[in-house]
């Protein structure tokens, strides 16, 4: 190689950081916030020629700017919430549940079925528990299914749980045959709307405060159940080092199987949440996306709970504020999903920075 | 100096963030000379070598090849400048053979000439008396072939300037000798050599000069002809070491493990344990050596009910007199038997200790299932964990520390610190220096010496010929899976254990058969 080669410099250097201050690293996901919201706002203009700051401040009044949208806002953050809690305990043992889709329609047709075929049969709070109960057991058992896999013949977890998704979506549609109504409409429509049987009912005069009881609850015991049982640190271990485990004398096979019933269990409470404390109806779209969503939910959070609430809440934001913007506009209804990517795309991306230090280089001169 | 350097390192600093692995170091080598760079762990002697090789770049200082200043920024760089570097861990390709690896990624002629690329391999493999079959694939090599090939890879491209890095870790003393006689063959025709090293009686033996690190500054650079080990040690720990290992006469042996005739298969099938048998004391330590690979690992786990033993049986003689069949159990099982069986496995952050976890959390991760009740008792693990710490003087920030963020020796303090704690009757450790400096080495041969007049019975894998030599009362041998033999440690010899350990072993055996042909 020539020497005039040998002699140029590096320009730019990627190095790992060793720790960053909590503070610093806040910056750097603030500064991410800004330059996405600004992108945004440039798209957003190229689009409608529409100011941004009102853009910006129709999408705050979407979210938030009513009652009645403030709590619509609380009750989706909070499904995103409980979906991502439920996925928690999987992920920490490295198991790749892509399934919470699933596992979330079979709670809920768990959950519409007991509505349909017991509306009359016991007193609502009856009910209610008998939903919980049965939709967490349909979760489990789609949770169950690639846990036994995984556990006795090593198959691949994230296509078995993909999979499974598309089964209940069948299943999802299979029962709609039955349950149609009106009949050809080829919908499930409002399940018992003139009874209110099976439904939520309200709390200090608000409809969606018993959604938000729940999932405190369920968020705080899966807390303290990663955090201080035996049988949290149980998956720490198996999700850090499956030889570690064995090692340390743990039944790895007991501990993938018992897992995945958990995360797929809270799944599909999050189900039952979904029909009995929103919509109040089934149909193969009652999951919408969220049991993906909330896989980045709990990833950016990295499992912390409080964390994991202000995702959730920021992500619904935004969503709930474009939905606004885009009938407010004119946008197409995927605008939403424009801002929302996004900023993902941003807060995703500013984790790069804050594990990685980028460094210019002045040209050195010749010493020769 | 009149005669110009072949390399010369000015003021060279490396930073890792807030870690400085090389302070301005200054540093040469001499054409035709072999020069040993010596240092502990952490030194900083990889990360220098690296940065001639073009894995990292120096954040200030100037290195200059042949008396030219030059800018390496890329391996390809180093190449260019005549350096190459054999790696610790070989980069080789598995189904090639020994020819294609030399030749790969070479730009050569339009048409490859394999007859022609042999002939050379074989005129520069005669100049040097390297012992290599160019035809011979990569699979079918013992550790130390493979060595040679990736030496005759950097000849082959020209390199003047050899950087091997620890080429002796894995090599037995045979084929320690046959290297250091290439070696010098190689300086006679006036090439510079630099061995990492941080055994001291291979500096001694080989180097010209040496060149002590010590936590990345340069110390100085002596002639080997005035230096002793004493005064080596001296400047790569800055302290004078006591380098004896206290060796009592075992007392009170009891048969504690029989093994009888184990036999063990791997993933694929093949047999790595071979109707092995032996029986370990209590107040004894009996030391395992063999070439890497050679079953010691399967040998620990299958006592510890970690591996599935396809036939034999292993006993276990507790104190007490009664005997249990441990060889049909899993870990749990002995765990429940009450049988206190220590285990330091070798790979420490992957087996013996979650490296994501704190030292605290990684105390109980072999008791944390002791009582009923549902939430775990922190309070008894950090309190073990804070005693360790002061006991073993391991350098943390705390015990809330992940014990990833530790260096090497600190986390081993913690292993076998939490491995000791459980009063053990059997204690198994699996390399338990590697990768450790002198000053922690020494810790870890007193602590298992500790143990031993303790009554304990010590099973001690290691790679050390001299440190077994040195710490153990018998020393088991393993080849390709069989027990060799089982020696006194006080009469043998590193040469007859040696012997032992690579006697008719498969890749010699098929190296003689091709090239016999």
């Amino acid at each position: 190689m020539s020497k005039e080669a040998a002699n140029k410099e590096v320009f730019l250097r990627m190095t790992k950081r060793d720790s960053i201050s909590k503070r610093k690293a806040w910056a750097i996901r603030g500064i991410a916030v800004v330059l996405s919201l600004i992108l945004c706002a440039l798209i957003i203009v190229a689009l409608t020629n529409d100011n941004p700051f009102q853009v910006y401040l129709g999408i705050i009044d979407g979210a938030v700017g009513r009652k009645r949208r403030f709590w619509v806002t609380v009750r989706e953050t909070m499904v995103l919430l409980i979906i991502a809690v439920g996925l928690t305990p999987a992920f920490k043992m490295r198991f790749w549940n892509i399934g919470a889709e699933g596992q979330i329609l079979m709670g809920g047709t768990a959950t519409a079925a007991m509505m349909i075929y017991f509306g009359n049969a016991m007193p609502n709070w009856l009910l209610l528990l008998v939903i919980f109960i049965v939709s967490s057991l349909a979760g489990m058992l789609w949770g169950l299914l690639p846990a036994v896999f995984k556990a006795y013949y090593n198959t691949n977890e994230t296509l078995f749980t993909l999979m499974l998704n598309y089964v209940a979506m069948q299943i999802v549609t299979f029962c709609i045959v039955f349950w149609e109504n009106p009949a050809g409409s080829n919908t499930v429509g409002i399940i018992n709307g003139a009874t209110r049987k099976g439904w939520f009912r309200n709390i200090f005069g608000q409809q969606y405060v018993l959604n938000v009881i729940i999932v405190l609850i369920m968020t705080l015991a899966v807390y303290l159940y990663m955090k201080h049982s035996k049988q949290g640190y149980e998956i720490a271990v198996v999700g850090e080092s499956q030889n570690t485990a064995k090692y340390a004398g743990i039944n790895v096979k007991k501990v993938i199987i018992r897992t995945m019933m958990i995360s797929g269990g809270i799944c599909g409470l999050a189900g039952s949440i979904i029909v009995s404390g929103a919509s109040h109806t089934i149909s193969t779209s009652t999951a919408g996306g969220r049991g993906f969503t909330a896989i980045i939910v709990a990833w950016m959070s990295k499992f912390n709970p409080v964390a994991m609430l202000l995702v959730s809440a920021f992500l619904v934001f935004m969503q709930q504020g474009s939905i606004q913007i885009a009938s407010q506009y004119g946008l197409n209804e995927n605008a939403s999903d424009i801002i929302t990517g996004i900023l993902l795309f941003f807060l995703i991306g500013c984790e790069f920075f804050i594990n990685y230090k980028v460094e210019f280089r002045k040209s050195k001169k010749e010493v020769q | 100096m009149e005669q110009i350097n072949a390399i010369e390192l000015k003021n060279v600093t490396k930073r890792f963030g807030e870690v400085i692995a090389n302070d301005s170091v200054n540093f040469s080598v001499r054409k035709g000379e072999i020069l040993s760079v010596l240092g502990e762990n952490g030194s900083g002697k990889t990360t220098l070598m690296n940065m001639l090789s073009g894995i990292y770049f120096p954040d200030e200082g100037q290195i200059f090849i042949n008396g030219n200043e030059v800018m390496i920024r890329s391996p390809k760089d180093s190449f260019a400048l005549g350096i190459g570097m054999i790696h610790q861990h070989f980069k080789l390709i598995d189904i090639l053979t020994a020819a294609e690896n030399i030749i790969l990624g070479l730009q050569g002629s339009k048409t490859l000439k394999m007859n022609q690329v042999h002939e050379e391999i074989n005129k520069l493999t005669a100049e040097y008396g390297f012992d290599l079959n160019p035809s011979q694939k990569i699979y079918n090599m013992s550790v130390s072939q493979k060595q040679t090939v990736e030496i005759v890879k950097v000849l082959y491209r020209g390199a003047d300037i050899l950087i091997l890095d620890e080429p002796t870790a894995v090599l037995t003393p045979q084929e320690t000798k046959k290297l250091f006689d290439v070696l010098r063959n190689m300086k006679k025709a006036g090439k510079s050599i630099i061995i990492i090293t941080h055994k001291l009686n291979e500096v001694l033996e080989l180097s010209d000069r040496v060149t002590v690190l010590r936590k990345g500054k340069y110390i100085g650079t002596v002639n080997t002809a005035e230096a002793t080990a004493d005064s080596l040690t001296e400047m790569m720990v800055g302290e004078k070491v006591k380098l004896d290992i206290d060796r009592t006469e075992p007392s009170n042996t009891e048969k504690r493990i029989e093994m009888r005739g184990i036999t063990c298969r791997n993933r694929e099938g093949l047999k790595v344990l071979k109707e092995a048998s032996f029986q370990a004391y209590s107040g004894e330590i009996l030391g395992i050596a063999g070439i890497a690979g050679s079953g010691q690992k399967e040998l620990l786990e299958a006592i510890a009910g970690l591996q599935t033993i396809e036939s034999g049986e292993i006993l276990y003689y507790a104190p007490d007199g009664s005997t249990n069949k441990i060889s049909d159990m899993k870990a749990t099982d002995i765990r429940e038997l009450k049988i206190h069986l220590s285990f330091v496995p070798e790979d420490r952050l992957g087996m013996g200790l979650v490296g994501s976890m704190d030292l605290t959390d990684n105390m109980m991760l072999r008791s944390y299932k002791e009582g009923k009740h549902f939430f775990v008792d922190r309070k008894k693990p950090k309190n073990l964990a804070n005693s360790i710490v002061e006991k073993l003087d391991v350098i943390t920030p705390g015990v809330d520390t992940p014990v990833r963020h530790l260096s090497g020796g600190n986390v081993q303090k913690v292993l076998v610190g939490r491995e000791i704690a459980s009063n053990p009757t059997v204690l198994m450790v699996a390399y338990p220096v590697r990768g450790l400096d002198i000053n922690s080495s020494y810790t870890i041969y007193n602590l298992l010496n500790e143990q031993k007049e303790k009554g304990v019975a010590v099973i001690c894998v290691g790679e050390d010929l001299d440190v077994l030599l040195d710490l153990c009362d018998r020393i088991l041998v393993l080849n390709s899976g069989r027990v060799a033999g089982v020696l006194d440690a006080r009469k043998t010899t590193k040469e007859e254990i040696g012997l032992m350990m690579t006697s008719d072993r498969k890749g010699a055996h098929k190296h003689e058969q091709r090239s016999g042909k």
